[in-house]
């Protein structure tokens, strides 16, 4: 529907259809929250579950942990500058970012693996144990979400060097970091409750 | 719709009656045979259930003298006939005191259900009162695929698909499962429990008056679930105490391999033994050993792969197929023994 | 990949067989009959590309009726089986795989697609909008849900059927004890049509919120619409929930992971807390729409507004709420222990409050009305005392304690049959006969209906009624047969025979259907019930593009109020403008196979061909981000057109004609 067109709103907000696909994509996150919100309870209900095998204290190292946490954070940071450089019209600008962001986010997922790789070495596979599934399970569901999104982001880019900056690549832009910082945010509840908590307790 | 207040009438007349002409079936022929077990306790914790279920049929059935009365009241005379047919019907948003009304009253009712509801709950955990000075009888329930294994503790003696209980002495049972999730009921004596692998969940029953009483299984676990009858004899203790002596010096030991045998998918008639598994595994231990025979449970869907788990009992897999010649008994007739230990 | 051919084919069952050819034959005629009467063409383009909500309705109401039969079928054949002692109609095995299926099919492949179709062809309309927020996603939505049902469906002819119940505890629905791919099929196939059904959900809580029609403040919607907003609010919170815990038994039983198992200190308690956070809310999804219709229903056919209509809506929006706080009475004999329980037993019967509120409402919007004993009509007049013994035994139950006796005896079955079929089913029968006209511009005839409901309620009631005094006699759910001695037989006689009427009704109802497409008058008004709400101020069938201007609402009952008052029903022709719709799309119908194909794979636990498949589903989300086709405009001359075909010559909306 191109009819309602506001135009002295940002770009991503012009249109009455992008208004909705916006609105929608922030009810979607809210039924991601509560997929993530289940993995979590799994999770704990399973954290303590070995079956004789490894826990969080043989497992965990936190170094790699913390390069994964300030890649991702900087790579939300990154995704954020590249949505201020839309709003003033720079598609330059805009494309710079997000390929940095893509970047850290790839590193991330890039060590993410390393990471499992390793625990599957140290016989610590999600066959292993309850918790060794309901951890692998939480990851991975993060990790392959932040996977789909970089996937997901060189489509739009591609579409933004084709068509330059429209309200609808506008809001393809917009909502693509939507989901970015919400898989930021995941991560700081999965460094927190699962690394953290699995370290100190 | 040619003569629509005939039909009209005559459809108020059926429809006011459609739950009362489905009931006089079920009248006529529950007559024949209205005993019903829930409402024939022969325990005191079955009867706490049922004064709360007769609470409750109270206030449904109030409710329910209400709702019909007024639905049939107000079905029959606001309906449409040839003489009102322009009857325009008032402009009503509602009414704030009906509301509160209809409100507060479920409310009141909800609230008369929920104590004794609570009451019951709790009660239900503990010996029933007036037996609280008699040491309790313990009786470890394990189920497994598709029988019930009773052992006996203090006694030393283990039966399979049959109990027998000494009247009037509270029994502590112990509920475990060998491996799917059921549910132990014994619908004379009071209410069910799940029994859940490597846990332990607690029952406590008794049986004031002597009789035979029927167990079931009601958590639905495969191609033998039927056949989880077992039943429950209740005795005057020294009865019970001549069975348990008799049960020690004549029934065989139950050996190991017999044991995993009785874990195989299979239904068993009733046997009796003159020691327990519990010398060698208790499954309602967190960290005991899994038993589990996925191969024997194959059936005539595409087969899926079968994982290998480390901690699972390996002396299984070279008896396959030997447990499964045994038929399923539904009577429960004893194939293995009676409850005098023969 | 190690693939068996020899097994994945059922074999060695001669009901199996004819079932497998009877399938093949069934493809092949209509095959053969589409290509001979030339409609490739016309099927692609109007209804598997279609992005019309109405289109899509009427297709998730079609998916309706042929897994009622379906699952209508698997009822019957456990009623045969267990309506005398000892019957060995069906095997042990055999009575699980239906029992199974009869459950799964009816509430998630049946009533959810009835319900939704309902609420894609009314909603819309209801609130003066011309499609739904995201037409395209809503026909992906539709196609996943078929292909999730084809999935299902084909699991008795092919690989086996699933055997652990609708419910699949654990540990009987992992690996250890079902070692076949047959659960598989539930986890796989309804993780494909759930997430369709989460997809409609978001759908419709943007449609609601974001396209109403000016005026239409949400206290003036119909009720309809309300609960549909609600249920949608409610899909919303729960599936994520149950998309985790097939997930989560997907893993386990193709992956090995030990969530749930006996082995490797997994928890199968976990499984029956996750299956239940969502499964109680599906109930709820279920039966708001329902008593949505209930509400359109009984308001037009005792020609009165709906009495407490704030009430009605704080009632839904209460039952919604508290629908998330009840899960754990569905195993009080879990062992939770006493607080746990009362606090359950507490919630549960908590939600009773607001029902009833809503029963009252009922009954007062009837009272000094004038009842019109419309078949649809007769529908919500027989909900009101069924339902109500459902509700009733359901505070019962809700009651820890006795449940300790109730619990997964005959009486839970009788008790959630009470509620489901007076609560669902009734209003489907009920929402179908009052907007057929709407949905094809005939009606369905009336004297086939009041056949189709007497033998339908009689046979209800006389099925399920003596499943009550059987529950309370200790007969137990899910078992296959039962002995002489336990006295059961002559109830459970009645019960069968009660099935068997039961069926004519449903047939009563598809010859219904087939008599009127053939013979009912096409000539008829617009507004044939003299309605009260927006979908009748439209022609029957609606105008693809549903309102050539979109409507002012000043008051509740909006089309009530324009008729009254005469005013907003005028087309002036100068007003109009062009209207913008959405292309058609095929890439929903493709995506569904491909999510079909890659289901396939992974049920077989062929892992590598899964994963070529999924590839297919990334090509189309890919294709669609390319996709910049941003629909058409239908120009003010068709309109014109349409418009002067079903309006009077004055361009009024025709009156009713009784």
């Amino acid at each position: 529907m191109s009819a309602n067109v506001n135009a002295a709103l940002p770009l991503e907000y012009q249109s009455e259809q992008s208004r909705m696909n916006i609105f929608g994509f922030w009810i979607f996150l809210g039924a991601e929250i509560i997929l993530f919100a289940t993995l979590f309870a799994t999770y704990a209900v399973m954290s303590h579950r070995y079956a004789g095998g490894p826990t969080q204290h043989d497992l965990f190292e936190i170094n790699g942990v913390m390069i994964e946490t300030i890649l991702l954070l900087t790579s939300s940071f990154t995704c954020g500058l590249a949505i201020y450089e839309m709003h003033r019209n720079q598609k330059k600008g805009l494309l710079t970012w997000m390929v940095i962001t893509l970047l850290l986010g790839a590193g991330f997922v890039g060590m993410e693996v390393t990471e499992f790789v390793h625990y599957v070495h140290e016989g610590a596979t999600m066959q292993t144990s309850a918790f060794l599934s309901g951890f692998f399970v939480l990851l991975g569901t993060h990790g392959l979400h932040v996977s789909v999104g970089i996937g997901w982001a060189i489509m739009i880019m591609i579409q933004i060097a084709k068509k330059g900056l429209t309200p609808i690549t506008a809001r393809k832009a917009f909502i693509i970091g939507l989901y970015w910082h919400f898989l930021d945010v995941v991560w700081i509840f999965i460094f927190t409750f699962v690394y953290l908590k699995g370290m100190v307790s | 719709m040619n003569k629509p207040w005939k039909g009209a009438q005559k459809m108020f007349k059926k429809g006011s009656i459609i739950p009362l002409l489905a009931l006089l079936p079920v009248l006529l022929l529950s007559g024949c045979d209205s005993h019903m077990v829930v409402f024939e306790p022969k325990g005191p914790a079955a009867r706490e259930i049922l004064h709360l279920i007769n609470w409750s049929l109270i206030f449904m059935a109030l409710v329910a003298i209400v709702v019909f009365g007024l639905f049939g009241y107000i079905v029959w005379k606001y309906r449409e006939r040839p003489e009102n047919k322009d009857y325009e019907p008032p402009e009503e948003h509602g009414s704030a005191k009906l509301e509160f009304i209809w409100t507060v009253i479920p409310i009141l009712i909800v609230i008369a259900l929920t104590i004794p509801t609570v009451k019951t709950i709790y009660n239900l955990e503990k010996v029933p009162e007036g037996y609280k000075n008699i040491k309790p009888i313990i009786i470890n329930v394990t189920s497994a695929d598709w029988k019930w294994i009773f052992s006996y503790p203090e006694q030393g003696i283990e039966t399979v698909n049959y109990l027998n209980v000494p009247v009037d002495t509270p029994i502590q049972f112990k509920l475990t499962s060998a491996g799917t999730m059921n549910s132990f009921w014994i619908p004379a004596l009071g209410g069910q429990k799940y029994t859940m692998a490597k846990m332990e969940t607690q029952l406590y029953l008794l049986a004031d008056q002597p009789g035979e009483y029927i167990g079931r299984n009601t958590n639905f676990n495969g191609k033998g679930y039927a056949g989880m009858e077992f039943t429950v004899e209740a005795q005057s203790p020294q009865k019970f105490a001549i069975w348990v002596k008799q049960v020690k010096s004549t029934a065989p030991k139950l050996t190991e391999k017999h044991y995993v045998d009785l874990l195989k998918p299979s239904n068993f008639g009733r046997e009796t033994f003159s020691n327990t598994h519990l010398a060698w595994v208790n499954h309602g231990d967190m960290n005991s050993k899994t038993y589990t025979f996925p191969e024997l449970y194959k059936n005539h869907d595409y087969p899926g792969q079968i994982f290998k788990e480390p901690d699972n009992n390996e002396t299984n897999t070279k008896m396959d197929g030997q447990a499964e010649g045994k038929s399923m008994d539904m009577s429960g007739h004893t194939i293995g023994g009676d409850h005098n230990g023969n | 990949m190690g693939i068996k051919w020899d097994k994945i084919l059922i074999t060695g069952d001669p009901l199996i067989l004819g079932s497998q050819i009877a399938i093949l034959l069934t493809i092949v005629g209509a095959v053969v009959l589409v290509t001979y009467l030339k409609k490739w063409q016309w099927l692609w383009r109007e209804w598997l590309t279609t992005v019309d909500h109405k289109r899509i309705g009427i297709m998730y109401i079609l998916v309706g009726v042929i897994m009622f039969f379906r699952g209508g079928i698997d009822g019957l054949l456990m009623k045969a089986q267990t309506a005398t002692a000892n019957e060995h109609l069906l095997d042990a095995q055999h009575y699980n795989e239906v029992f199974t299926t009869h459950g799964v099919i009816m509430i998630l492949f049946m009533a959810m697609p009835f319900l939704i179709g309902l609420m894609n062809v009314i909603v819309p309309l209801q609130i003066g909008a011309r499609d739904v927020a995201f037409p395209q996603l809503n026909a992906v939505s539709f196609w996943l849900t078929f292909a999730g049902a084809m999935l299902f469906n084909i699991s008795f002819v092919i690989g086996g059927s699933p055997d652990a119940g609708w419910t699949a505890y654990f540990p009987l629905a992992g690996k250890e004890f079902t070692p076949g791919i047959g659960n598989n099929f539930y986890a796989v196939a309804i993780q494909i049509a759930g997430i369709g059904t989460l997809m409609t959900g978001i759908n419709f809580i943007v449609t609601v919120l974001k396209m109403r029609a000016p005026g239409m403040t949400l206290m003036r919607m119909p009720m309809f619409t309300w609960t549909s907003f609600i249920a949608s609010v409610i899909i919303w919170a729960s599936f994520p929930i149950f998309t985790v815990a097939l997930a989560l038994m997907t893993f386990d039983r193709i992956f090995g992971t030990h969530f749930f198992t006996v082995g490797g200190d997994g928890n199968p308690m976990m499984w029956a807390n996750l299956f239940w956070l969502w499964g109680h809310p599906e109930v709820y999804i279920v039966v708001l729409p329902a008593f949505g219709m209930f509400s359109e229903v009984i308001s037009t056919f005792s020609r009165k507004m709906l009495y407490g209509y704030k009430s009605m809506v704080f009632s839904v929006v209460g039952i919604a709420f508290l629908s998330m706080l009840v899960w754990v009475h569905h195993f009080f004999t879990m062992g939770a222990g006493p607080a746990v329980n009362s606090v359950f037993s507490i919630t549960t019967m908590m939600i009773a409050i607001p029902t009833g509120v809503k029963m009252f409402n009922w009954l007062f919007t009837m009272r000094k009305g004038r009842i019109q004993f419309t078949t649809a009509m007769m529908w919500a007049l027989a909900f009101i005392p069924c339902f109500m013994i459902g509700g009733t035994t359901g505070v019962m139950l809700a009651m820890g304690a006795a449940d300790y006796q109730y619990h997964n005896s005959l009486f839970l079955v009788a008790h959630f049959h009470y509620v489901l079929i007076p609560g669902v089913v009734f209003a489907v029968f009920a929402g179908l006969y009052y907007w057929w006209p709407k949905m094809f511009g005939h009606m369905l005839n009336e004297k086939l209906g009041k056949l189709h409901f007497w033998f339908f309620v009689i046979g209800f009631n006389l099925t399920f009624l003596p499943m009550f005094f059987l529950g309370l006699n200790g007969a137990i759910r899910r078992s296959y047969t039962y002995s002489a001695e336990t006295g059961f037989g002559p109830l459970m006689l009645v019960s069968s025979i009660g099935a068997g009427i039961l069926a004519i009704g449903f047939g009563f109802l598809v010859y219904n259907i087939y008599w009127s497409a053939r013979y009912a008058d096409r000539n008829i008004t617009s507004d044939p019930w003299d309605a009260r709400t927006l979908e009748w101020a439209t022609a029957s069938p609606v105008q693809f593009y549903n309102f050539a201007k979109v409507p002012e609402v000043k008051s509740l009952d909006a089309f009530w109020y324009m008729k009254k008052q005469n005013k907003g029903l005028e087309l002036n022709e100068n007003e109009l403008e062009e209207i913008h719709m959405p292309n058609n799309s095929g890439l929903p119908f493709v995506m569904a196979i491909v999510f079909g194909i890659a289901g396939f794979f992974l049920i077989f636990e062929w892992k590598i061909a899964a994963l070529v498949a999924l590839v297919g589903i990334f090509a189309c989300l890919i294709f669609r981000s390319f996709d910049y086709k941003d629909g058409f405009h239908v120009p003010i001359d068709e309109i014109k057109k349409i418009e002067k075909a079903w309006r009077k010559v004055d361009k009024e909306v025709k009156n009713h004609v009784s």
